[in-house]
């Protein structure tokens, strides 16, 4: 096993156990927390599959900035957290995790069917250099689409967010 | 080098679990995170069939993804915001009116 597979592993239970914290932890700032920690591996998976550049934007968009706004809004709304308290049925939770192991078992017999690695790949490979010129090339319409989904998105969210106006 | 197998067992862990987190979960906000936790589930697969093709398309849709994903954010969050404002609670269980 090579250095890179073990370290792949590694993040790999790093990654699953924080996923574990963000879905049972009772305390909602934990589970962001948690969700932090989990973004960061994600990041380190993407450091691993040749992908430096997006390796950076993780951290910094999502980890960084994404995360900020859902501490924040934990912190002002529920501190305490609401947890997966008692009233969650036991016919609910054993139906979801029952559904969930089905979805697994699914997406493992697909895997036989998986792409083959080419194994070679080309200079600057994941580098900001290659992603931009993709992004600004071939992408650009979807780049584009993106910054008006942005912009929408910001002023749906100013309109939800500010305060009713008194009638 | 990393197999592509193993790139997509370890998302379709951690895919299940966001999904276990959404239909279990009843605060808002932690169901909010597990989606996130699913999205980038879906950004791993992308990244991983990326390298796995040895072109860059995939990480380009990764980017994407998490354009959408902070939008997403943005927009749930004020939402949540607004309901607590109404409603006291970001309990999903009391906001059900539209549920039949």
């Amino acid at each position: 096993m090579s250095a890179r597979e073990l370290v792949f592993w590694a993040d790999a239970i790093v990654a699953v156990m924080s996923a574990g914290v963000v879905v049972l932890h009772r305390n909602a700032v934990v589970c962001a927390l948690a969700l932090v920690m989990n973004l960061c591996s994600i990041a380190v998976f993407f450091l691993l599959l040749d992908a430096a550049f997006l390796f950076a934007v993780q951290v910094i968009l999502y980890a960084g900035a994404i995360m900020v706004l859902f501490l924040f809004v934990v912190m002002l709304l529920d501190p305490e957290g609401q947890g997966l308290a008692g009233r969650v049925g036991r016919i609910q939770l054993t139906l979801t995790v029952a559904g969930a192991s089905l979805l697994l078992v699914g997406m493992a017999r697909a895997l036989p069917s998986a792409v083959a690695d080419t194994g070679i790949l080309p200079e600057g490979f994941g580098g900001v250099a290659g992603v931009g010129r993709l992004l600004f090339t071939d992408y650009l319409f979807p780049f584009e689409l993106a910054s008006i989904l942005l912009l929408v998105a910001m002023i749906g969210a100013i309109h939800m967010g500010k305060k009713e106006v008194e009638r | 080098m990393i197999p592509f197998s193993s790139v997509l067992i370890v998302s379709a862990v951690l895919f299940a679990m966001g999904l276990v987190g959404v239909l279990t979960r009843r605060s808002a906000l932690v169901i909010f995170m597990s989606v996130e936790l699913m999205l980038n589930a879906a950004t791993l697969v992308f990244v991983g069939a990326s390298r796995a093709l040895g072109t860059m398309d995939g990480q380009l849709f990764a980017f994407f993804v998490m354009t959408v994903a902070a939008a997403e954010a943005a927009v749930g969050l004020a939402i949540v915001i607004a309901l607590f404002r109404r409603r006291r609670t970001t309990d999903m269980d009391h906001v059900s009116l539209l549920k039949w």
